[in-house]
């Protein structure tokens, strides 16, 4: 009896911090799967999709995050640069700071950079709005109109994510890559020519496929998380915030996870 | 006399507590419900499981001849077509306008044309006394302002059976008399079954045809209003006396209050 009881103590308190994490899964799937039902299956059954708000929620999303990640991918650009002449001086290959921020830039740092922003600009919105909906029992009045809360809500979100996301995408690398291309013109002395023939030749359309593959990935992840936060609230206010925190960090930390993930896939499999 | 809405056994957990402990009741069609109890004691939670937000652990609720206890939730929705919920704070959608949220059950459910939409919302914003406010926000408004607004969207699909989450609460007694006299319009032109949530004395003898009464997660009460008045059973009385709820405690039981445990 007393033998076994640090055993009985470890494993319960194992147990208690492990199921609820199983109990999450298995919401969130559930999530996902609704999400999936009413983006793809209900349209087919001749539900309409809210195209109006799906565009309204593309601009609050996408149009609105175009500056700042404009700013961000041309510092990075400028950074990727910079960091890689410091090695490639030592070894007089100066040309293949275009390579590497080519190719950093279009596989990895376009598609996570821009997740990251989004996520903390439209991810916390997400779990935020439909928080504090919740509280205020918008959502109870939407089920009770019959109006299913997450083809109401989420659906137009996610095609809004699914749309923007690769598309900011794609602005963060050329302007990453403009950002880096200015600073081997200027400070590291490359000749522009060269630098732009040299980009052309390392970077192949696999390359910028991958890091849209991936941004499409990352929106139904963001979705999805802000979506699943903010219907978790139950109680009031206070909530909402502690939720939409939560957001930002689980959809930052899958974002990462995922990334590393499809990295490792393409890897081997390109 | 015909029932709009009958319950039979209704049992129902948040997790482990027993929150309604077998209740049967009848809602009588065209008359208005009032549905009376204290703080904590189960209101919302019944008339959650009444327009089927909840699904209850045990019992049946008819409505119109159909349980809606084991529905799923494409019958449950046809259900929901023929009600309308005035929710405690009105729940107003809060992105869009008065006159969008009024018109959001129509344009979600129905295919009638803009310019028709637009003169349906129109009538019930006239209706609840709201007429030239189809463009405001809700924020715009005030509490009372909301609730009409609300009702006027509880009424866009033209329901059979109307409910109130405690109407009155949060406002002053002269605009929670003026939302008295407009669910009792309601039932004499429409005569749509109405179910009100309350704890307002003054608002239940004002409206209420039918009365069931709820304590700690039981019936302790249904019948009509006279009898209710009537009632001899201590805590009925306690209620409508306003009487503080009187507990007897032994000095153990207040070291025990203090000490927390
Ligand atoms: N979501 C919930 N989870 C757990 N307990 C709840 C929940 N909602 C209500 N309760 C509890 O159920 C009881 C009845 O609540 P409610 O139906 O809201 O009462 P009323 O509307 O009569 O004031 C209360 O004791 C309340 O604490
Ligand atoms: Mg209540």
């Amino acid at each position: 009896m007393e033998l076994t009881r640090p055993f009985n103590v470890f494993f319960g308190s194992v147990g208690r911090k492990v199921l609820p994490l199983f109990r999450e899964i298995n919401q969130m799937s559930r999530l996902i799967n609704d999400i999936f039902y009413w983006t793809v299956v209900s349209p087919l059954t001749g539900k309409r999709i809210r195209w109006k708000a799906a565009i309204s929620e593309a601009v609050k999303a996408g149009y609105n995050s175009i500056p700042i990640v404009a700013v961000i991918s041309l510092f990075v650009g400028i950074i990727m640069a910079l960091q890689s002449a410091y090695q490639l001086k030592k070894v007089g290959a100066m040309i293949y700071v275009a390579n590497l921020v080519g190719v950093s830039i279009t596989r990895e740092l376009g598609p996570i950079l821009t997740a990251i922003i989004v996520s903390g600009r439209s991810g916390s919105a997400y779990a935020a709005e439909i928080g504090s909906m919740k509280v205020a029992e918008e959502i109870d009045a939407l089920k009770t109109m019959g109006i299913n809360p997450i083809r109401f809500l989420v659906v137009p979100k996610l095609i809004a994510l699914v749309v923007m996301l690769p598309a900011l995408t794609i602005i963060a690398d050329f302007i990453g890559i403009l950002g880096g291309f200015l600073l081997s013109i200027t400070i590291l002395e490359l000749h522009p020519i060269n630098y732009i023939q040299q980009t052309e030749n390392a970077l192949m359309i696999k390359d910028v496929i991958t890091g849209l593959v991936k941004a499409g990935a990352f929106a139904v992840v963001i979705t999805a998380v802000g979506a699943f936060e903010g219907f978790k609230v139950e109680g009031g206010a206070e909530e909402v915030g502690r939720r939409t925190t939560a957001s930002v960090v689980l959809s930052i930390f899958l974002v990462i996870a995922f990334d590393c993930f499809f990295t490792a896939l393409f890897y081997f499999f390109t | 006399m015909e029932n709009a809405i009958e319950v039979r056994n209704l049992r129902t957990h948040y997790g482990n507590i027993e929150i309604l402990k077998g209740i049967s009741l009848n809602v009588p069609k065209g008359l208005i419900t009032a549905i009376l109890g204290g703080s904590g004691c189960g209101k919302s939670t019944l008339l959650k499981h009444l327009i089927g937000l909840l699904k209850p652990t045990e019992g049946n609720i008819i409505i119109n001849g159909r349980d809606i206890a084991g529905m799923n939730e494409r019958d449950m929705d046809e259900v929901r077509k023929k009600i309308g919920v005035l929710f405690q704070g009105a729940a107003l959608l809060n992105s869009m306008t008065v006159g969008d949220n009024v018109a959001l059950p129509l344009r979600e459910h129905t295919r009638l044309e803009g310019s028709t939409i637009q003169i349906m919302v129109r009538m019930k914003l006239d209706l609840v006394g709201l007429s030239g406010f189809d463009k405001f926000y809700p924020s715009q408004l005030s509490g009372g302002m909301k609730k009409r607004a609300g009702l006027a969207r509880a009424l866009a699909m033209d329901p059979e059976i109307l409910f109130f989450d405690e109407p009155s609460a949060g406002l002053d007694p002269i605009t929670a008399a003026g939302i008295d006299e407009l669910i009792l319009r309601l039932k004499d032109i429409f005569r749509i079954t109405i179910i009100v949530v309350t704890h307002e004395l003054a608002s239940l003898f004002r409206i209420a045809d039918h009365v069931i009464m709820l304590d700690r997660g039981e019936k302790v009460f249904e019948g009509e209003l006279d009898e209710l008045r009537a009632s001899d059973n201590p805590r009925i009385r306690c209620f409508l006396e306003r009487q503080a709820e009187e507990r007897e405690y032994t000095p153990e039981d207040y070291f025990r209050i203090i000490a927390g445990d």
